[in-house]
């Protein structure tokens, strides 16, 4: 009704437990499922974005038995390409170390044949730094292997950017199923209300009236099950990221959700509430149109 | 006296039915009280709802408070219904809400601040006899009960002109009479006053009333006062 009707007594026209419950439920499942695929969504995104910071700008080279000099020689005239940050020869010991695990102590033998490996970090991406550090590298040392990282994490990228995507498209199938949901409510509310709403408007309501105890008690039901579908899956996200904190692995810890992740989430019932509203009103109004 | 309501040629049709109101041609005189009788079926309802907005009319020019009925837009039909008070046959109670919520409806729409509605819904109730029923639902109510209170709604937003379908078809002679002196205090105050009924002994306890008789979906004027309205009505 006007202002005045967002009274109880206006409240109580719509009035229909059973209904409302079963509403509420509903929304509470589709937030629980949609902050589920948003956290995925935002989640992987960020671990796309920490490839890109920390591996993608990464190349290496192997040298198979070089000598020292030539090793300074290839670091030397890495370092003069534009676009190198940083080069590092990564010690024999350390070496040693990363392989022991593979190669137990055999690892530490001296006669062992073990690459020397240098590490390049580049600025921006690999692209053109990453041609012109191979054709140097080449000049001096032909049987030198190297390695983009963005080469080879190129299918994980990709996959983990296919995750961020495939999450999206769930919150916006979510969305969707939310509006309809809201739209046949408000539809089946105005049968199930009929005489009410038939009265309201011999008594003077406008459409827009009316609308509005849909609209509101849409609102609420989408809002409180909302809000309950999004604590509950804070609560499972927040248990899984401590699980994948747990596993200390490089490619999954980068599927971390940051505060502003957290605050899109937080605002995923407002906005379906807002969705629903608006689908409610949308309904109700045109059903109201085909009236005297 | 203006006219409040005009009626020209008005032919009513459902579907694709016969007519169920046929040239039907009057004019109700602003602050006159009318009774409007027929026998079941005759059409008293379906005037009735063309009266209040609820029907448009199939054919024929119908005025109501100096304007084109017909042809008015549908943004507008709300600021015409809440100048005219119903009590439907049916009394239509909204049946969540307690007796005094149901009365104070058609303040509510109308957008009365809430500080100011509970004084005359306990003013109304009191005028209808149902001061102590005011927080029961209409389903706890006799059906004299439900239909006093269906006339408190109608009449609370003081309305220019009261329909009244039948209002005293479910109430003993007494409060009957007492609903008809109700209504009369009304129509003293201004409000044009139409009663459809089929108890003929009514009609004769409110001087000045006219009479309105329609006869399968025709209307005849046994009084001359339809088609001119006495001026002095």
């Amino acid at each position: 009704m006007s202002d005045a009707t967002a009274s109880r007594a206006g409240r109580r026209l719509l009035d229909n437990g059973r209904q409302t419950r079963a509403m509420r439920w509903v929304m509470a499942v589709m937030l629980f499922l949609t902050v589920l695929a948003g956290a995925l969504g935002l989640g992987t995104w960020s671990a796309v974005a920490g490839l890109d910071s920390q591996l993608a700008g990464r190349m290496t080279v192997q040298l198979l038995g070089a000598t020292d000099p030539a090793v300074r020689a290839v670091v030397d005239a890495v370092q003069q390409v534009p676009g190198v940050r940083a080069v590092r020869a990564v010690p024999r010991a350390e070496m040693a170390a990363l392989l022991q695990p593979w190669l137990g102590d055999a690892g530490l033998d001296a006669d062992l044949p073990i690459p020397v490996v240098i590490d390049i970090d580049v600025a921006g991406d690999t692209g053109s730094v990453g041609d012109a550090v191979t054709a140097r590298v080449g000049a001096l040392a032909p049987d030198a292997r190297i390695d983009r990282a963005a080469r080879w994490l190129g299918p994980v990228r990709s996959f983990i950017v296919s995750l961020a995507w495939l999450a999206g498209a769930l919150v916006v199938l979510m969305a969707t199923a939310t509006a309809s949901i809201a739209l046949l409510t408000a539809r089946s509310g105005l049968d199930t209300h009929r005489d009410t709403i038939n009265v309201l408007h011999m008594l003077g309501s406008t459409d827009v009236q009316v609308s509005r105890l849909f609209q509101r008690r849409i609102a609420l039901d989408t809002l409180v099950g909302g809000a309950v579908g999004t604590v509950a899956a804070a609560g499972a996200i927040a248990l899984i990221s401590a699980r994948v904190q747990a596993l200390d692995a490089v490619l999954v810890s980068g599927v971390a959700l940051g505060p502003v992740d957290w605050l899109l989430l937080a605002a995923l019932p407002l906005l379906f509430t807002g969705l629903a509203m608006l689908f409610a009103r949308v309904a109700i109004l045109a059903a109201l149109r085909r009236t005297l | 006296m203006a006219t409040i309501v005009q009626f020209e040629n008005v032919g009513l049709r459902y579907g694709t039915g016969p007519e169920t109101l046929s040239d039907v041609s009057f004019s109700l005189g602003a602050g006159s009280f009318y009774f409007l009788t027929g026998a079941s079926g005759a059409g008293k309802t379906s005037l009735l709802k063309l009266l209040y907005l609820a029907q448009r009319p199939t054919r024929g020019m119908i005025r109501l408070f100096g304007e084109d009925a017909v042809t008015l837009p549908r943004a507008r039909l709300p600021g015409f219904r809440r100048r005219i008070g119903v009590v439907f046959q049916d009394f239509r109670l909204v049946p969540h809400l307690s007796a005094a919520d149901n009365v104070a409806l058609p303040l509510r729409v109308s957008g009365v601040p809430e500080s100011d509605v509970e004084a005359p819904v306990r003013e109304m109730l009191a005028w209808v006899g149902l001061s102590d029923r005011a927080h029961a639902r209409p389903a706890t109510l006799s059906g004299g009960e439900q239909q006093r209170i269906a006339i408190a709604r109608a009449v609370i937003g003081r309305p220019e002109m009261l329909v009244a379908d039948e209002p005293t078809g479910n109430v003993d002679p007494a409060m009957a009479e007492r609903l008809l002196h109700l209504f009369d205090s009304l129509n003293r105050l201004g409000t044009t006053v139409v009663v459809a009924t089929h108890d003929l002994q009514l009609i004769n306890r409110i001087a000045g009333a006219h009479m309105m008789r329609i006869e399968q979906g025709r209307l005849s004027d046994p009084t001359g006062s339809l088609r001119f309205p006495p001026r002095d009505a």
